[in-house]
């Protein structure tokens, strides 16, 4: 066998990791910006916390140490800009599922399409790789 | 002595769960998908195995951002269906083996691996999934659970490398288990799928069919795949892959195909099953 040797090059593994086309690698800087955003939405894993919040979103959003921008992206429901701040997918679903939204409903407003068309896309075989696979490169 | 008799690899994904709460199973939308599981229902039902050591990840669960391990074991006598947001399914309790599942932890400490042990754990969509896949809706599993929970979420998720050798040392520990029980190996998540950003709804049909080949026979190809390949050609979330290799690695040099699936979409993912046995 001819195994390719494990990535020693942390910062080379990092920068790889920002060449793909429209994607948030949830890397630890990530992971460190959006800490606050993802426990926020953890929380409402909690019946009374999603009633809290539904009540009154800009009082539950004050209870947190997040800034105003993210609150602002969290009451927009902007995905992608809360991906930029540090949200993951995975702790923003706690919101998906508070809105009474399904995962692909949520996941098609980050994409520019309306979800019948995003679903339209899914049942036809999916998003292609081609073409998404590199920005640098462009395949 | 314990023996690892099959492995088995499948998609986890929420929406499966759905089905099978709602008795959906065979609607055209979900049918094409269970069909292909019908194969595997049969046979395990025949197999009657003991233990399924469960390899999955969490979903912002059990584990949030306070604690996040790479690999987690576990140890419990019995695990709760967790409540992801919208109550937890009405599926039965998982029950634990939690004499093979210290005797793996322990097993694998001293082969170099640095478990973390978890006592207490609701366990979600990930691991009751592929259990309903696997067994329909019993009143209670026919099978006791070993969770292994991976990180794949917080970058960097172990290497494929690395997964595939942490199989091979669960073997070993399996092997030396001194109870007669018949175990199997999962490996869950996957295929492609990204759910998130601009590019979500990515699906590579092609890539993920390739790799179910290189589950298959002698080939240890799968084990050196870098994690920049799977974000490249299978979405954010195709990297719930490197799951499989564990499952793959336990299975020993050599493995022979005993049934394979794949069908696109559901809901944003690609699903794949394979049944896999080790070969002389």
């Amino acid at each position: 066998m001819n195994p390719i040797p494990p990535t020693r090059d942390i910062h080379a593994y990092l920068a790889e990791l920002e060449d793909i086309p429209g994607t948030r690698v949830y890397t630890a800087a990530r992971a460190r910006r959006g800490y606050h955003i993802n426990q926020f939405a953890m929380s409402l894993m909690k019946a009374d916390n999603r009633d809290r919040f539904r009540a009154d979103e800009a009082a539950y959003l004050n209870e947190w140490p997040i800034s105003d921008e993210a609150k602002a992206a969290l009451r927009a429901r902007d995905y992608n800009r809360l991906l930029d701040l540090g949200g993951n997918v995975y702790f923003l679903s706690k919101l998906f599922s508070t809105d009474g939204l399904s995962f692909a409903e949520a996941v098609s407003t980050m994409t520019g399409m309306t979800f019948p068309e995003y679903r339209d896309m899914m049942l036809a075989g999916g998003r292609s790789p081609i073409g998404n696979r590199s920005i640098k490169g462009g395949y | 002595m314990a023996r690892l008799t099959a492995g088995v690899g499948s998609s986890h994904v929420p929406l499966l769960g759905v089905a099978v709460d709602q008795g959906k199973t065979r609607d055209d939308y979900f049918g094409p998908i269970f069909a292909g599981y019908d194969w595997t229902r049969d046979w395990e039902a025949r197999e009657k195995p003991d233990v399924i050591i469960l390899v999955y990840n969490d979903h912002a669960s059990a584990f949030d951002m306070t604690i996040v391990p790479t690999f987690a074991i576990g140890c419990a006598e019995r695990y709760k269906p967790a409540d992801e947001g919208w109550g937890p399914r009405a599926v039965p309790d998982v029950i634990g083996h939690a004499d093979l599942a210290w005797h793996i932890a322990q097993s694998l400490i001293l082969d170099d691996f640095d478990m973390t042990i978890i006592n207490q754990m609701d366990v979600d969509h990930g691991l009751t999934v592929p259990l309903s896949m696997m067994f329909g809706t019993p009143d209670a599993w026919p099978v006791k659970v070993v969770p292994l929970a991976v990180n794949v979420v917080t970058y960097p998720v172990p290497s494929g490398n690395r997964c595939w050798a942490l199989g091979e040392a669960i073997a070993r520990a399996v092997d030396s288990f001194p109870e007669d029980l018949n175990v199997q190996i999962w490996g869950t998540g996957g295929m492609s799928h990204q759910l998130q950003g601009p590019r979500a709804g990515l699906l590579n049909r092609e890539w993920d069919n390739a790799f179910l080949d290189q589950l298959i026979g002698e080939t240890d190809a799968a084990r050196w795949i870098p994690h920049i390949e799977y974000l490249r050609e299978t979405g954010s979330e195709g990297i719930e892959m490197v799951m499989w290799l564990i499952m793959r690695g336990a299975l020993g040099r050599k493995t022979r195909l005993l049934h394979r699936h794949y069908h696109i979409p559901c809901s944003n993912t690609a699903i794949g099953h394979i049944v896999l046995e080790p070969a002389a």
